[in-house]
């Protein structure tokens, strides 16, 4: 079944999600600014209007935490997709906290129910990233496997500790795994190449490429440097002029398809195609938490648009492109994801071990059996 | 506006056009009248290279280019054009050590801007041909058969250009008027053959700033339409100025950071570039960025056109290390606001980017369109091959 997400240029599906968000109470966002053709069936959304504009205080449907949560996903404040699930899990820890079943209800069910709203309201602030929906469909499935004659107080603590456990096996020793991986094929007088940051440390030089318009690169530039790792900063155009000097390249994902695909940054396949053009590797250090059944295999059908006023930027004063609402035939596109084909890929670091891009349908396959 | 003094020279008559726009743009340049005393010829002619070479030596540190590679071939051409006029020399011999002189100078000012150097070498062809041409020797056979005058050669270049002719000045200053109308027509040249090459509904990217391109896609959406994705090439992000410049003239435009050249380049059906040099072996200098669109459209199999007026052509090869690369201030990818990284961190913000001639499917100059593999041979046509080093 197709994501309401990517079928903005469907008008009856728009309809169903009106319907839907007005039963369940949350505030429908509207899209901002021209869009660019090719990507009219993904939203568009301002930051400068938040969804909780429409929302009355105190939020009666919505609990309180989780518009907090919501503010911050569409704000950027929270951004990147381990930390988008660590916050949406601790979120959910105080959800069920503060849950007490309404009489005649059973727990297993209603709070599946409840959590449903608060769901499409996240969505609505920022569309759900692939480790997120994992991270959902777990608390789900853990939540309707309480037994029915469970105490509340006792199902609660259950919750919560799986919750925890979550969070520590999937997301925090997963990367401690990773790294520990990746320590091992960095050698000493390596040249490395970061676009997002990981953690590690030997006698090795790095590289931060960085990107506009958002520029993550420079918070991973002061933690590198406070760890007292040389460093050299370029961006993403200066690359060709980088790459000959670099023996490594090291990717994050943000998902990793069922066709070997790696869904990342924006700017990440550019990465990959210069580095194989100079023979350099590629290793993407990816947890398996974030692995999901979709396939894709270009950057257009599934994506998401960022605000296109990111784009605007001051040089000397003045800004050629500050008006450009106002001109017609012009449209800025700010792509957040994109997806970088297997063959760019040389090996994929996992907190599961270090299989090749192709391997991952397999690694699927043993969670499925697992659960 | 400029007043014209009365007397205007018999040699400033056929380029007067150009002469009034560069006159209506820089005030330094006044008209005066040619026939003045040897001494005040001579100040007045160094103090027009000094200036040019101070002109040169500012506009290299900016952002990009702030005067376009036309303009500068232009006045290089404007200026050699002066020297030969008003400088001292008896033979062909003696005008071509000076204006390698100048020209040497006129380099070292500002060694990226490789236009200054492609003028110089154009007039020396020019001085070596009109002197043949005086002497009486027949053009075709010196140009034909490069290789067998390389065989042959231990002849021909006895030639050291001492004799004196009389016409030899006008001839040369004549020359150097047509080298200045074709300068004045390249651009629309290159842009009539826009429709050739575009069809509708196209989808076409480029990368930065370049008037050539602009001309090029604005005459083809005279008559057809089509849509335009630009990258904006941070730091300096003059893709946004091409941008609104396309908009004027209703180009459906988009714009898209660097990151995400690769992820649209599975919907783009051209990539068409303007570049800084076109190098001796087909290669380009151009702006830094342009290897990365280069390889995402030879991945997608997307033809990579490159609009290059001749002016452009050097005979400069990549593998010079020390001289390939310009740095700007790294304050434009590191801004002085993180000061507290500043100090351990290495920031670079190279200015070009060399793209290897395999990714380039075509060029398009004012004397039509040519694979890259042809290079070579325009060059042995514009250049002499004892003037490749200044």
């Amino acid at each position: 079944r197709l994501p309401e997400h990517v079928q903005v240029d469907d008008p009856a599906a728009l309809k169903k999600l009106a319907k839907k968000l007005e039963r369940q109470q949350v505030p429908l966002r509207s899209d901002y600014g021209y869009k660019v053709s090719l990507f009219s069936h993904l939203h568009q959304y301002s930051r400068k209007s938040p969804p909780t504009l429409q929302i009355s205080i105190p939020a009666t449907v919505i609990h309180p935490s989780i518009v907090r949560l919501g503010l911050q996903y569409s704000q950027g404040i929270i951004a990147g997709s381990n930390a988008r699930s660590v916050a949406l899990l601790h979120t959910f820890k105080q959800v069920i906290q503060d849950y007490s079943t309404p009489p005649n209800e059973e727990l297993s069910r209603d709070l599946v129910n409840k959590l449903s709203p608060y769901i499409s309201f996240l969505s609505q602030c920022r569309p759900l990233s692939a480790s997120m929906g994992n991270a959902i469909k777990y608390i789900k499935k853990e939540i309707s496997n309480i037994p029915s004659q469970c105490k509340e107080e006792e199902a609660k603590g259950k919750l919560q500790a799986c919750i925890d456990s979550y969070i520590n096996e999937k997301i925090i020793l997963a990367s401690e795994a990773i790294s520990k991986y990746a320590i091992e094929k960095i050698s000493d007088g390596d040249v490395i190449l970061v676009y997002v940051w990981i953690h590690s440390e030997r006698k090795f030089r790095v590289i931060v490429v960085d990107s506009r318009p958002r520029l993550e690169g420079r918070e991973a530039l002061r933690r590198l440097v406070k760890k007292g790792i040389r460093c050299t900063y370029v961006l993403i155009s200066a690359l060709s002029y980088i790459l000959p000097e670099v023996s490594k390249v090291f990717l994050g994902a943000h998902a990793l398809l069922a066709n070997g695909y790696v869904m990342s940054r924006v700017g990440t396949s550019q990465i990959a195609l210069v580095a194989k053009a100079y023979n350099v590797p590629v290793l993407v250090c990816c947890e398996t938490y974030k692995f999901c059944e979709r396939v894709q295999t270009d950057s257009f059908v599934s994506n998401e648009l960022d605000d296109p006023d990111d784009l605007i930027v001051t040089r000397n004063g003045k800004s050629h492109l500050e008006n450009w609402q106002t001109v017609k035939s012009l449209g800025l596109l700010n792509l957040v994801y994109d997806v970088t084909p297997p063959d760019f890929v040389d090996l994929v670091i996992t907190d599961l071990g270090m299989i090749p891009c192709t391997s991952v349908p397999v690694v699927l396959r043993v969670k499925n059996v697992d659960q | 506006e400029i007043h014209e003094p009365e007397e205007v020279s018999v040699w400033f008559r056929e380029g007067s056009s150009c002469c009034q726009e560069t006159l209506a743009r820089n005030q330094r340049f006044t008209e005066t009248p040619v026939n003045m005393p040897g001494a005040d010829k001579e100040t007045d002619l160094s103090e027009r290279i000094e200036s040019f070479l101070s002109e040169l030596k500012r506009c290299g540190s900016g952002a990009g280019s702030l005067r376009g590679s036309a303009e500068t071939a232009r006045e290089t051409t404007a200026l050699l054009r002066r020297i030969t006029a008003q400088a001292r020399w008896g033979n062909a011999g003696e005008l071509m050590e000076i204006i390698r002189k100048e020209g040497r100078r006129m380099t070292a000012a500002q060694p990226s801007e490789t236009t200054v150097g492609n003028m110089i070498r154009r007039v020396l062809k020019i001085i070596r041909e009109e002197y043949a041409r005086s002497r009486g020797s027949s053009e075709e056979t010196d140009q034909q058969e490069s290789l067998h005058k390389l065989l042959t050669s231990g002849g021909s270049s006895e030639d050291n250009f001492r004799q004196h002719f009389t016409h030899l000045k006008a001839n040369v200053i004549e020359a150097i008027n047509e080298l200045l109308t074709e300068l004045e027509g390249t651009t629309d040249n290159i842009s009539m053959q826009a429709l050739e090459h575009i069809h509708s509904n196209e989808v076409i990217m480029t990368i930065g700033r370049s008037r050539t391109v602009e001309a090029f896609l604005k005459d083809a959406a005279r008559k057809r339409k089509f849509h335009v994705i630009v990258a904006e090439c941070a730091p300096f992000c003059q893709g946004h100025e091409m941008a609104t410049s396309l908009c004027k003239e209703d180009i459906e435009t988009t714009v898209i950071p660097d990151a995400a050249i690769f992820a649209v380049m599975s919907r783009v059906n051209k990539v068409i570039i303007g570049t800084q040099t076109v190098l001796a072996n087909g290669g380009l200098r151009a702006v830094n960025g342009t290897h990365t669109l280069a390889l995402a459209a030879k991945h997608h199999s997307t033809p990579l056109i490159v609009c290059a007026p001749m002016f452009k052509l050097s005979p400069q090869f990549p593998n010079e290390e020390d001289t390939f690369h310009k740095f700007v201030s790294p304050h434009e990818v590191l801004p002085f606001t993180e000061g507290e990284i500043l100090s351990k961190v290495n920031a670079h913000c190279p200015v070009f980017d060399y793209v290897p001639p395999e990714l380039i499917t075509l060029f398009i100059s004012n004397i039509g369109g040519n694979a890259p593999s042809y290079i070579y041979r325009l060059m042995s046509e514009l250049y002499h091959p004892e003037d490749h080093e200044l």
